[in-house]
């Protein structure tokens, strides 16, 4: 059975180019990049130029790209970095939408004596800039806002909030997993302090990610250990992935354009054919301020799981933010914290779209998923077309 | 990924039995939309008193629509009496399983069919003396006590995993605790701490959160909320608006009103109306 892969904001397929560079990393140029002689030297060479192509994508300095191993890590490290740099201040600020990478963290912070403002959103995913610029106190350590939601695609301002950030001396980091590759991000047109990026959303390997800190900015490493990336980030360096990640960045740069228009209209397609076809359905978010390969779609009276897993008979790959399918009994953080009615939030679905999608792809899902969601609605007891429904938000 | 069975697949792909019985002689509803699971049960009886016809109509995952396409097909041909003895293991265990974190779902099967027929026979839905224990699911202590015992459960994740309860604010967490260990005979009980808000703080937020995360969704539907007072964890407010004629309004101030403040302020909150 084919696959249709519409689930590129969970991972990505390495790409053919990608997974080519990195090969002769694995075999012949096992060299370790610190040595003295000319066969691990020849790999810091190579290292070097995935560096610069990495900082390229964002219009940075080679110098200011740390290497690490996930998102994850960026997170972790970006944060407590800052906390620890400036050790008098105890207060983070943060969304209700964060990735788990950064809402955890700041949540086990906060019960280590941090107090942590997590900043609301409105029914459609956006943040209040008068409400933002409210929490920034004097005590304020850092700020971390996503550039992209994963859930929605839903884009937040970051660079008009750095700017609020950067006026008080706060710090503000940006997780930009997700944006990263799909949106032009240019470092010298921001004064974003941080910024995080991972490899496997942009058909780079999983195990690889990067920690983008401005020039000047004061940082702590978050792993000790030996000089590697000027002592900013210990452990020996994962060559294979770095070089895959640096071809992945130069492949994502060429195709940014393509990203914002092939793939924009393959989505925009996608979504006026499945909101047209199947009644009680409505997008969930920002649709102006939005990555161009999300929608998150939500049918009403039916539960993601069963959609899911009727989708996952044709191949078709998609998420849900449904309570089954996180494995705990509540809609995702993102829907709940958008209000979303329950009626809607556990039949959400989430098709996140790449460059390799095809509008044959797009076409088959178009065709199969109406039948699906009418399959469900007559199996569902609130499934009474024409009638009334009093929504409880 | 969820470990579904064959058994589970076969059964949410090409469920049996769903829809209504028309005329039924028995009706049940148990669960509801907010908690992401329901299921309507109908039963019709042939001249023998054994069930002739039983259908259902079921939102949820794919589990919660194998078990209830499997309960309907275990059910058929037995009498009343027989039915009643269907535990959810034996719903379980007639797909062949269910993962740890799904079994609730054979639990909302039993406890239909258990309605359908006690609503068949007019007796009470609720045992008299039985409370919810957990609020934002509805569990009743009765439930919790049955899980525990008829699963062996020990712990509050289990009774989370079987009942749901707890599976929200997490507020009742000491409350299953207590209910397992009464049930094991077990009389140790830990309290668990929580740093604590002043009065001042949590009122301040309860206003702040009525103000941003409520009242503007509830006036989008015509309805209004005022604050009247907060003694303790107790949050008094007066419906307004359509709000005050609704009769979805209790839904709406427990899985909206309330979860919201729990969400935000403190998990121990509890939103009661008060009559002007």
């Amino acid at each position: 059975m084919n696959v249709v892969y519409l689930d590129n904001n969970a991972t990505t397929q390495v790409s053919g180019e990608v997974m080519g560079a990195m090969m002769p990393f694995f075999g012949n140029f096992y060299g370790n990049p610190s040595s003295m002689h000319t066969f691990g030297g020849q790999v810091a060479h190579k290292i070097r130029e995935a560096r610069e192509k990495v900082a390229e994508l964002i219009g940075a300095h080679p110098d200011e790209i740390i290497f690490t191993s996930c998102g994850t890590e960026s997170d972790n490290a970006a944060i407590r970095s800052a906390l620890y740099t400036a050790p008098e201040k105890r207060h983070i600020v943060i969304s209700r939408v964060e990735h788990p990478a950064v809402r955890a963290l700041c949540a086990h912070l906060a019960g280590q004596g941090y107090r942590v403002t997590e900043l609301p959103v409105d029914k459609d995913g956006r943040l209040d800039m008068a409400q933002y610029e409210n929490s920034l106190t004097t005590d304020t350590a850092i700020v971390s806002l996503m550039w992209a939601n994963n859930e929605t695609g839903v884009i937040f301002p970051v660079e008009d909030a750095t700017r609020m950030a950067r006026e008080r001396g706060i710090l503000f980091h940006t997780d930009a997993v997700q944006a990263a590759g799909k949106i032009p991000i240019d470092m010298k047109q921001n004064t974003i302090d941080m910024l995080s990026i991972s490899g496997h959303k942009l058909h780079a390997p999983k195990g690889i990610g990067i920690l983008y800190v401005r020039k000047g900015t004061k940082f702590s490493p978050f792993l000790i250990g030996g000089h590697q990336e000027r002592e900013r980030r210990g452990g020996t360096e994962n060559t294979p992935s770095i070089i895959g990640l640096g071809k992945a960045c130069e492949l994502a740069r060429l195709s940014m354009e393509r990203e914002n228009t092939y793939v924009k209209e393959l989505r925009d397609r996608l979504e006026t054919a499945l909101l047209t076809a199947i009644p009680n359905s409505r997008v969930n978010g920002d649709t102006e301020h939005r990555l161009p390969n999300t929608t998150n779609i939500s049918f009403e009276f039916v539960e993601g799981e069963g959609i899911l897993l009727m989708m996952d008979q044709y191949g078709i790959c998609a998420s849900s933010g449904s309570a089954c399918t996180s494995g705990s009994l509540q809609p995702s953080h993102v829907l709940r914290a958008m209000g979303v009615p329950f009626t809607m939030a556990h039949g959400s679905i989430r098709f996140s779209l790449s460059v390799y999608t095809t509008p044959a792809e797009i076409d088959f899902v178009i065709e199969k998923l109406p039948p699906i969601i009418e399959r469900l609605r007559g199996m569902s007891p609130y499934w009474n077309p024409g009638k009334e429904v009093c929504h409880v938000t | 990924m969820w470990e579904y069975t064959d058994k589970v697949r076969e059964h949410f792909l090409d469920p049996k039995n769903v829809g209504e019985v028309e005329n039924p002689d028995g009706v049940a509803e148990v669960g509801s939309i907010a908690c992401g699971d329901a299921l309507k049960l109908t039963f019709k009886l042939d001249e023998n008193q054994r069930i002739k016809d039983i259908k259902f109509k079921t939102f949820g995952c794919a589990s919660a629509i194998a078990s209830s396409s499997a309960l309907t097909e275990m059910a058929k041909g037995m009498t009343l009496d027989e039915a009643m003895k269907i535990t959810n293991q034996d719903i379980a265990a007639y797909l062949g399983g269910l993962p740890q974190e799904k079994m609730h779902c054979s639990v909302m099967g039993k406890e239909a069919l258990e309605k359908a027929i006690e609503n068949y026979r007019g007796a009470p839905v609720k045992a008299p003396g039985e409370q919810i224990i957990c609020e934002c699911f509805g569990v009743t202590d009765k439930e919790i006590e049955r899980a525990v015992l008829e699963n062996n459960l020990t712990t509050v994740e289990e009774v989370t995993n079987y009942t749901k309860a707890g599976g929200g604010c997490g507020n009742c967490h000491e409350a299953i605790r207590q209910i397992i260990e009464r049930v094991r005979g077990n009389k140790e009980v830990k309290p668990i701490l929580r740093p604590r808000l002043s009065n001042i703080q949590k009122i301040k937020m309860i206003e702040e959160t009525l103000e941003r995360e409520i009242r503007p969704s509830l006036k989008l539907d015509g309805g209004d909320i005022e604050l009247i007072d907060v003694e303790g964890n107790r949050v008094l407010v007066a419906t307004r608006g359509m709000c005050a004629t609704c009769k979805a309004a209790d839904i709406t101030l427990k899985h909206f009103v309330e979860a919201k403040l729990r969400d935000l302020v403190s998990p121990d909150l509890v939103v009661e109306e008060v009559t002007p």
